[in-house]
């Protein structure tokens, strides 16, 4: 019983992941595509945060420390700069679309494309 | 310092050029015993087309779209489904990559089973 | 001038990075100073590139560990792995880093001219500048996640570069594709240098390198790995961004958002030959690679005989030539648990591709530049509106020839020498591959020929009969990729020993790869 506890993060990873991919293939609103992308990226910061735990772990400051097992502190770095990744992309891509949206009135993934073949 | 060694021969630019340099000069020598008695400039230098009128200079140019359409024809069961499947929706360009993702994934597994 | 050796792998990534910042406030008090800045900028990271990969070829390995009292201080004391950022410069690396240099200076000189009309023209240099960052980390990092933040960045600064033209529909279209894929594949790398870190703890190259077995997370990250990367740099089935983004960049950034894609292919072969080695099962993952490689070649030029815009014509030349790299380098991944076949044919297999980068970037790059000049003196993209255009502008055509005659590896051509590497090793592996890479290459020298003959000869048209040449920076921009193809075609020996050879060999070695950072711990 235990052990399904602290799988309970990862399962979340794996739903979050499976429903973004799902919404990028299937979606054809843009806007809705970079929202899967954005639940995509929330997914893979939630895997990166729930590796680095310690079973009872404390936060990894070492300034008064309790006694125990610290978690991870270096996943929590690269999460941070995951978030701040997310961000500068997201903002392109929605500045994008909304010229998109100037240029061909639609945003519809294929109704918006003039480029094929 | 020019030629590379591989296993089984070599390769070596310069001789390929002085090989080209004595066939251009072959070349010039055959192209100059050629007719020099002609007059530029009256019938004799314009297009022949058993004495039709040859058509404009936009007539005359072949489109890129229409070279090679014995090519195209010839394998048109390749051509049909192949530009059918490029169909530019960017949903579909993540299908192809989980799809690819999911076999490269399988194809690991099921080796490392044997 | 040694203190500039050993601290250039990051003033490298620094100095451009540092620049691409001061731009928008330098071009404010003028423009000529900010093009001077850049083009500055560009001179002193093809100098300081160049003393390195002096310094490696005469000593070895370079490692620069940031914020350590010393660069080499990997391991501090009482340690067992390294803890900092470290950046690891080896032969393969340079190689790249020397390719990337020198093409992002002829696209920027090119540019000085191509983008006079622009207007925002501070934020294009920057992004240019950011672009060269992204790829000069990728290409000298040693850590997994480094690798991770320099990809996006150089996808980021791609896309903005390829949208950049906002008045044209499709040009916002190919930069939106392109910053799609890029973020769906970096997320997805993400995924797997967490899986990485979950067993091992460890985020370094040579260090993951040491201890990973080959279980079944790592079976996973390496697939994941593996379809991110060559979704990246185009290889068929997940190529078909790649036309898009590149016919519409604005001229001088479709050469460098190519070689941003080759970096790439460098990642992927750093992580495939560094990081896994012979532990994985090189014969599967070889032929995945080969399999990709002879797609990519195919069906890349059966599409780009068929197309009637000569940009995206060229795009799918670029994908069709991805596939000989993938091609000779699949070979000896898939030989390299082998010893006497990688001495036989999986070295030299391996030459040719790494060859075929450093010429493909060059004629590539040549060939971009000449279709934007048929662009901006013609204003149309369409070969069914083009003719007789050799006679108005007469260096294009010749540059197009030379370009033409390259990339179809007709001799003595520097194409011919690395293809001719290629198809005499990989017929020693298995002889289709050979036989259907002989065919590839004449059905490239058949597209050429219908873009040589729909744009520049024929009749002349009524309606371009004013056009003159290009500008003189233009000119200048693809003259000095023509000299160095010209070059490169006269002493190729010259560039295989010096340049390709040590690339192969430290490709091969992994072992030399850990020692540099582990120090034989």
């Amino acid at each position: 019983m235990t052990g399904i506890i602290f799988n309970i993060p990862f399962l979340a990873v794996a739903a979050l992941v499976g429903i973004a991919l799902y919404i990028i293939i299937s979606q054809r609103n843009l806007i809705k595509i970079v929202m899967g992308i954005v639940i995509l990226e929330s997914g893979v910061n939630l895997f990166l945060i729930t590796l680095g735990y310690r079973e009872a772990g404390i936060a990894p400051i070492y300034t008064n420390a309790p006694e125990g097992v610290m978690v991870l502190p270096i996943p929590q770095a690269l999460t941070l700069t995951s978030i701040v990744i997310g961000v500068a992309t997201t903002a392109l891509m929605l500045s994008m679309i909304m010229l998109i949206y100037r240029h061909s009135g639609d945003i519809d993934s294929e109704k918006s494309r003039k480029m094929k073949g | 310092m020019a030629t590379v060694v591989s296993s089984l021969d070599f390769w070596d630019p310069l001789v390929c050029i002085i090989a080209f340099i004595v066939l251009i000069a072959v070349i010039y020598l055959f192209r100059s015993r050629g007719q020099k008695k002609y007059k530029k400039g009256t019938a004799q230098t314009q297009i022949f087309l058993s004495g039709e009128e040859a058509p404009g200079a936009e007539q005359q140019h072949i489109k890129a779209q229409n070279i090679y359409w014995g090519f195209f024809q010839a394998l048109k069961r390749y051509y049909d489904p192949t530009i059918k499947a490029h169909t530019g929706i960017i949903n579909d360009y993540i299908i192809w990559f989980i799809a690819l993702a999911a076999a490269i994934a399988v194809i690991l597994f099921i080796v490392g089973l044997i | 001038m040694h203190a500039l050796v050993i601290h250039s792998p990051i003033l490298v990534i620094a100095i451009p990075l540092l620049a691409a910042f001061l731009t928008p406030l330098i071009s404010r008090v003028s423009e000529k100073a900010r093009d001077i800045l850049v083009i500055a900028t560009l001179v002193f990271v093809e100098f300081l590139v160049i003393i390195l990969a002096r310094d490696i070829y005469l000593t070895g390995i370079h490692i620069y560990t940031l914020g350590a009292s010393s660069p080499s201080l990997t391991i501090p004391e009482h340690y067992m792995v390294p803890v900092r950022i470290i950046l690891e410069v080896d032969a393969m690396s340079i190689f790249m880093g020397i390719i990337s240099a020198t093409v992002s200076l002829a696209a920027a000189i090119y540019s000085l001219s191509y983008m006079k009309e622009e207007t925002g023209r501070d934020m294009y240099y920057t992004l240019l500048l950011l672009l060269v960052v992204g790829m000069l980390g990728l290409e000298f990092t040693g850590d997994m996640f480094n690798l991770f933040v320099f990809l996006e960045i150089l996808s980021i600064s791609g896309a903005a570069l390829a949208a950049f033209r906002t008045r044209f529909a499709d040009a916002l279209e190919g930069g939106f594709k392109y910053i799609v894929i890029s973020a769906v594949g970096a997320l997805i790398i993400l995924f797997a240098i967490g899986i990485f870190y979950a067993q091992y703890n460890l985020l370094n190259i040579a260090a993951l390198a040491q201890v990973i077995q080959y279980t079944m997370l790592d079976k996973i990250a390496l697939a994941l790995l593996v379809t991110a990367l060559a979704m990246k740099l185009a290889g068929v089935p997940l190529h078909m961004w790649a036309p898009d983004t590149y016919s519409v960049a604005p001229a001088g950034t479709t050469p460098m958002i190519y070689v941003a894609s080759q970096a790439c292919l460098y990642a992927l072969f750093r992580v495939c030959f560094t990081l896994y080695g012979v532990t994985l099962n090189t014969a599967t993952i070889g032929w995945i690679v080969i399999i990709i490689g002879v797609l990519s070649m195919f069906v890349g030029v059966t599409m780009a005989v068929q197309q009637s815009d000569i940009k995206r014509l060229m795009a799918y030349h670029a994908i069709s030539q991805s596939g000989y790299m993938l091609l000779g380098l699949g070979v000896g991944l898939a030989v390299l648990a082998n010893p006497e076949a990688l001495a036989a044919y999986g070295r030299e297999a391996m030459s040719g591709g790494i060859f075929h980068i450093v010429n493909n970037a060059l004629y590539k790059g040549l060939l971009f530049l000449t279709a934007e000049t048929l662009f901006y003196c013609l204003g149309t993209r369409d070969l069914n509106k083009m003719g007789g255009m050799c006679r108005n502008m007469k260096y294009t055509s010749i540059f197009f020839i030379i370009g033409a005659l390259a990339i179809s590896g007709i001799p003595p051509f520097n194409g011919f020498t690395s293809k001719l590497m290629i198809y005499e090793s990989v017929y020693r592996f298995n002889p289709i591959l050979s036989v259907i890479a002989m065919l590839v290459s004449i059905i490239t020298l058949a597209s050429f020929t219908k873009a040589f003959q729909s744009a520049f000869t024929g009749p002349a048209l009524p309606q371009y009969r004013n056009v003159k040449e290009a500008p003189n920076s233009m000119l200048i921009g693809m003259g000095l990729l023509t000299i160095i193809i010209i070059f490169f075609s006269l002493f190729p020996g010259l560039i295989v020993n010096t340049i390709v050879n040590p690339a192969t060999d430290a490709l091969i070695n992994q072992a030399s790869y850990i020692n540099a950072v582990m120090g034989g711990l």
